[in-house]
């Protein structure tokens, strides 16, 4: 950003505002400076697609796993030790050959923070909010993700209270392997829908 | 990265689509960015808004036409949000906020290298110790 001045140190006007509201909101008691650092490591080292992809591995081994993650994603991932800050309710929408389900959020970026972390910055960016309801079949395409022409794209608009989790269909040769292995073929993309999961090497 | 179909799919994907690249991006791209996510997460915990406020006032900043297509401002569109927000709930007012930013920067240009930043060493003093120093 602005680095014409030589000072010593320089902070930047963004730098400065949050600086500022830290300090009235510390001030006013309505936050905990060390609280704050907490939060950001978790987000930064903690939480991430890994969680979401050790969620989808369980349900690819354990079938009973699976029907809970179809009648109640919320319980489901929070048994794993996943639980939403926001405690907003989770959804896991199954891809089978007829139908291939996208995640998007057209409001914002509402994202499933617990199991995927932070969202990309293309979900945040208007051409994918805007794209991904119009036109699926295309955003996908851009992905280098082609889908049979019979196969349907079904949408999925995230809210502050309701947050999807795509669980993608395991891939072919994966049979036999732990569900450790199994979780490293689920990526991120594969979970938010604009990906598949990858095939075994 | 193992040369698979799965990394070529990503890099034509960030060059074709008109959609960004950093696919793997790291989360934050600057600490003020991690700092204002955090103040929002524990704002929430605290009850000052619900996460369908919260949603409400990200969207009708990132929804401004002057938005950039890439998503590059996002999180200057969330301080914006998370500012209006506490304006609104009148935690925290534009100009007190403006009045510290000021004297934060003061700060930072009043300290040697290498040392922390502190509010104390703005050369002008403190509006926030003042405006505390009140109600004594």
């Amino acid at each position: 950003m602005s680095s014409d001045h030589d000072h010593d140190n320089e902070l930047d006007p963004m730098a400065a505002r949050v600086r500022a509201l830290e300090t009235i909101l510390t001030q006013k008691g309505l936050i905990d400076p060390a609280a704050i650092d907490v939060i950001v490591d978790t987000y930064e080292t903690k939480v991430g697609p890994r969680n979401g992809a050790k969620v989808v591995a369980k349900a690819w081994s354990d079938p009973s796993f699976a029907d809970w993650l179809r009648r109640d994603a919320t319980a489901a991932i929070a048994s794993l030790g996943f639980t939403g800050r926001q405690g907003e309710h989770m959804r896991a929408v199954f891809n089978t050959p007829d139908t291939h389900n996208l995640v998007v959020c057209t409001l914002c970026s509402c994202y499933p923070w617990s199991v995927l972390g932070l969202p990309p910055v293309w979900y945040k960016a208007p051409p994918y909010r805007s794209r991904a309801v119009i036109d699926p079949r295309g955003v996908l395409e851009e992905f280098g993700l082609t889908l049979p022409a019979e196969t349907k794209i079904r949408v999925w608009d995230s809210t502050a209270e309701l947050r999807y989790l795509v669980v993608p269909m395991r891939p072919l040769g994966s049979e036999g392997l732990s569900e450790e292995a199994l979780a490293d073929l689920v990526t991120r993309d594969s979970m938010i829908g604009t990906g598949l999961a990858r095939e075994p090497a | 990265m193992s040369g698979r179909d799965g990394e070529s799919v990503k890099e034509r994907a960030a060059a074709q689509a008109g959609l960004p690249p950093g696919l793997d991006e790291p989360a934050f791209a600057e600490p003020w960015q991690a700092q204002a996510f955090a103040l929002t997460v524990a704002l929430h915990d605290k009850g000052l808004f619900s996460w369908s406020e919260w949603a409400n006032a990200l969207s009708l900043e990132v929804k401004r036409p002057e938005a950039a297509p890439d998503g590059g401002d996002y999180y200057e569109h969330w301080l914006a949000a998370l500012e209006k927000l506490l304006a609104v709930k009148g935690v925290a007012m534009p100009e007190a906020v403006e009045a510290l930013a000021a004297a934060w920067q003061r700060a930072a240009r009043a300290t040697p290298h290498g040392q922390p930043i502190l509010l104390e060493n703005d050369p002008e003093g403190n509006p926030a110790k003042e405006s505390m120093q009140g109600n004594s």
